[in-house]
């Protein structure tokens, strides 16, 4: 019985575990693989033989000398392809009379080993042929048939040649560090930032009134709407020249200039006699990144304060306690496990986060989290090896979140 | 005697501590309604000035020093409150040499006459509904500190609606405009009602014509419902089995899973990238089709799989029992218990796989297999018109928001029950 149900168990999770590994443990793997590989977005393709034919010369009259010509690449500008050549037929009623060395005539049967092809190979070879009568009844238009090709064209990405220069280019560079630092910001303060502002709409919510339910569908539709939708809007509302916020702050007074608030790496801001350096554009995406998953952390925050029985403010009224006193000593230490849980989760998938940022400021003026990076290093500069390597970095800081989450986890696991 | 006393005095008007936190309410009442009023007057109608919101706190600070001083028994009597709007009205005029919303009586005269009294009647709703049962005199902390609370989540409830509507009006304002009214005053959202309903909607008519949009919605609605289904036949038997089937390791495959989804997007995407490429898969749907349900498993596995604990075992055992096989107990009793858990993963997964934009953008090339996410990206470029791309945001908005309040309930039970992916 027990057997039994442990393969029925085997059985009903196999296609999960299948897909799991495929497309999220495979890659995850394959990573590390193509991190320590010199691949470029262009190495995707692997090199390969190519050859054309055509036919110089009039084939009128029986005895016509004509030349077969083959024009011989290799697809790959740097990668060579080895023990590369190719095979044909000769049309019917040529007799070849002169032949190249690196090939072999069968019957009819071409056939053509080259050698190694070096990277951005060239050639155009001839072959002369006579012309006999079965050609003039039957022409055939070599063109029409592409010679079939063979070689070892390397794959880059299956072959091992192994460089740890993508993660010396990573590491060394100077902004590395930088970026480690607005990623560890903009991941802290967006979180904390969502927590705060759910656990304010959540007191809100948690009294009933009219219109309770559309007032909370309304506050998640930032949550739902896709982010494309929201993140354009925002740049749109944002906009230094034409943005409705920007032109709303000038003519009230507030400010003197629009503010580029996507674009401005920071301002100098004097306080007490202090100047230091305020950065624009991360405040204004961690202000976004606060607006769009605040809901997210109200919905918990508001189920678990529901869950929390009223005799015990009832009882806390009785004894004088007042509103606020209530909120510190009542509700927040039950929202303790709540907000941590939360916390973490949110920590770790704001780190995870890439669309936002990337879609807001594309990572200019001081947004760069590691997540963009990825995106720059192997896209935008189209060197995967480099990109795959952040995502390693990426992936190794997760991997201690991770470990934190789970060594602070409540055992009982809120969420 | 020295309770009668007491009321007596209570009932008439004095002046203390509670006056003065009623005009502190009714300052901050009078700015923030100014605000939100004021703005809004200019948005809609497309004269925008400066609220004058500093007058409006005076009026706001008189009207709530009346209200304060009333008393908490005939405070909310139909004659305070007339009597607080008026004054109200009265000195906001005043203060602002009669415009009252910054610009002149002739310009949009109805509306700003609309917008006064909106002004006036929320402000002094506000304020009594702040001070509620403040003593006129002498007030305890107790009542201090709840009508400080009762003000502060008034203000709130202020900034939150603003918080979250304003960009939701302003992306469906802007998507009704054209290019040049936008540029000429980026303050002017009113819809222009003469130029006719072809008019007014012809960024859409545009897009589902000239941009493919059309094709696009098809797109998404069918990855979205085949990424649900895909995901519901791999993550149904999968919770089953994880709930309620003993074998070795079973915590430590529900735990790998909740590991798993945390694995960033972003970390497969170079891998998935190179090897579709190769398999010529990446620029099709049918690699979306294999990429989302991979990355949505988890997350709805997470979900059911806390859902079937939930449900008591002995009805299983019941069925078990009667001869039913354990397939027949999972389709006859236990997912119709957990229809409410199978809608919300449902409208759960649908909402990432509507919503999810970075393998579509790193995948898709060919526009004639764009999801709408992609078909909105491709509108951000200096040659089309910003309405366009508004218009577009729009498009891929309203179907997963309607999605989302038919199936509201769900989807509040569900991932409150689960975990949640962000």
């Amino acid at each position: 019985m027990r057997k039994r149900e442990a393969g029925l168990a085997f059985n009903m999770l196999l296609p999960t575990a299948l897909i799991v590994i495929l497309i999220v443990l495979g890659p995850l793997l394959a990573n590390f693989w193509i991190s320590v590989k010199p691949v470029e977005l262009g190495d995707l393709r692997p090199p390969s033989t190519v050859v054309t034919e055509r036919l110089r010369g009039d084939a009128e009259a029986i005895g016509d000398v004509v030349e077969l010509e083959y024009r011989i690449r290799n697809s790959s500008p740097s990668q060579a392809v080895e023990e590369a050549g190719f095979t044909d037929t000769i049309p019917a009623g040529l007799t070849v009379t002169e032949l190249d060395e690196r090939c072999r005539l069968t019957g009819r049967e071409l056939s053509c080993n080259l050698g190694d092809l070096e990277g951005g190979f060239r050639e155009r070879f001839r072959l002369t042929a006579e012309v006999g009568q079965g050609f003039l009844d039957a022409p055939e238009d070599v063109r029409a048939t592409d010679p079939a090709t063979f070689g070892n064209g390397i794959n880059i990405l299956t072959s091992f040649d192994f460089t740890l220069e993508n993660f010396e280019r990573v590491f060394s560079a100077s902004e590395f560090w930088s970026v480690l630092r607005v990623t560890i910001y903009y991941t802290v303060f967006s979180t904390a930032g969502a927590l705060v502002v759910g656990l304010f709409a959540a007191q809100l919510m948690n009294v009933a009134f009219k219109g309770r339910g559309i007032l909370r569908g309304l506050l998640l539709f930032p949550y739902v709407a896709p982010v494309i939708a929201v993140a354009f809007t925002w740049i749109i509302l944002l906009d230094p020249f034409s943005g409705t916020i920007n032109a709303m702050l000038v003519e009230m007074g507030l400010i003197g200039a629009p503010i580029n608030f996507f674009g401005t790496r920071d301002v100098d801001v004097t306080i007490f006699g202090l100047t230091f350096q305020f950065p624009v554009a991360l405040s204004t995406v961690i202000a976004f990144e606060a607006w769009r998953y605040f809901p997210l952390s109200f919905l918990f925050i508001l189920a678990a304060m529901q869950s929390v029985s009223s005799e015990m403010y009832e009882a806390a009224e009785i004894d004088g306690a007042t509103p606020l006193q209530q909120f510190w000593y009542l509700s927040l230490p039950q929202l303790v496990g709540i907000l941590s849980v939360l916390f973490l989760l949110r920590f770790i998938w704001t780190f995870n986060k890439f669309d936002d940022i990337f879609l807001l400021t594309g990572g200019a003026a001081g947004t760069r989290t590691l997540t963009v990076q990825v995106y720059e290093q192997g896209f935008a500069l189209s060197n995967l090896g480099a990109g795959a390597a952040v995502a390693v970095v990426v992936f190794f800081v997760l991997l201690v979140f991770a470990l934190i989450f789970f060594r602070f986890s409540p055992k009982e696991g809120g969420a | 005697m020295a309770v009668a006393d007491a009321s007596l005095a209570d009932s008439g008007p004095r002046f203390g501590l509670g006056t003065i936190l009623s005009c502190a309410i009714g300052l901050l009442a009078g700015f923030i309604t100014m605000v939100v009023v004021g703005v809004t007057l200019g948005l809609v109608t497309g004269a925008f000035a400066a609220p004058p919101a500093g007058a409006a706190a005076i009026a706001g600070l008189v009207a709530g020093g009346y209200l304060g001083a009333v008393g908490p028994d005939s405070r909310h009597s139909r004659r305070s409150l007339i009597i607080a709007g008026v004054l109200l009205i009265l000195v906001h005029l005043l203060a602002t040499f009669a415009s009252p919303f910054g610009l002149t009586m002739d310009q949009v005269s109805v509306w700003q006459l609309a917008a006064l009294i909106i002004f006036a009647a929320l402000t002094i709703f506000g304020i009594a509904a702040c001070i509620a049962d403040l003593p006129s005199g002498a007030v305890s902390r107790y009542k201090t500190e709840a009508a400080f609370i009762r003000t502060m989540k008034a203000l709130g409830f202020v900034i939150f609606t603003v918080m979250v509507a304003l960009p939701f009006y302003v992306m469906v304002m802007t998507s009704l405009k054209n290019q040049s009214e936008l540029i000429a005053n980026p303050l002017d959202l009113s819809i222009d009602l003469s130029q006719g309903f072809e008019g007014l909607f012809s960024s859409y008519y545009e897009l589902f014509t000239q941009f493919n949009f059309g094709r696009y919605l098809l797109i998404s609605a069918i990855v979205s419902t085949a990424t649900v289904i895909l995901t519901l036949l791999f993550s149904v038997p999968g919770a089953y089995a994880v709930a309620r089937l003993r074998f070795k390791g079973r915590h430590a495959f529900a735990r790998s899973i909740l590991l798993i989804y945390m694995v960033p997007a972003i970390v497969l995407v170079i891998p998935l990238y190179a090897v579709f490429s190769q398999l010529g898969l990446r620029n099709s749907l049918l690699g979306l089709l294999i990429v989302y349900p991979a990355t949505t498993v988890p997350v709805a596995l997470y979900m059911l799989k806390g859902y079937f604990e939930g449900i008591p075992n002995e009805l299983e055992e019941a069925g078990l029992m009667d001869g039913l096989t354990r397939f027949g107990v999972i389709v006859k009793i236990t997912l119709p218990l957990a229809l409410p858990a199978l809608a919300s993963v449902s409208l759960y997964v649908f909402m990432i796989a509507w919503n999810e934009f970075l393998f579509a953008f790193m995948f898709l090339d060919d526009p004639a297999i764009f999801t709408l996410s992609r078909g909105v990206v491709s509108l951000d470029s200096s040659e089309v018109p910003r309405q366009h791309l508004m218009a577009g945001a729009v498009v891929a908005t309203v179907p997963v928001l309607v999605v989302f309040l038919w199936l509201e309930r769900f989807l509040v039970a569900g991932l409150t029950a689960g975990s949640v992916k962000g």
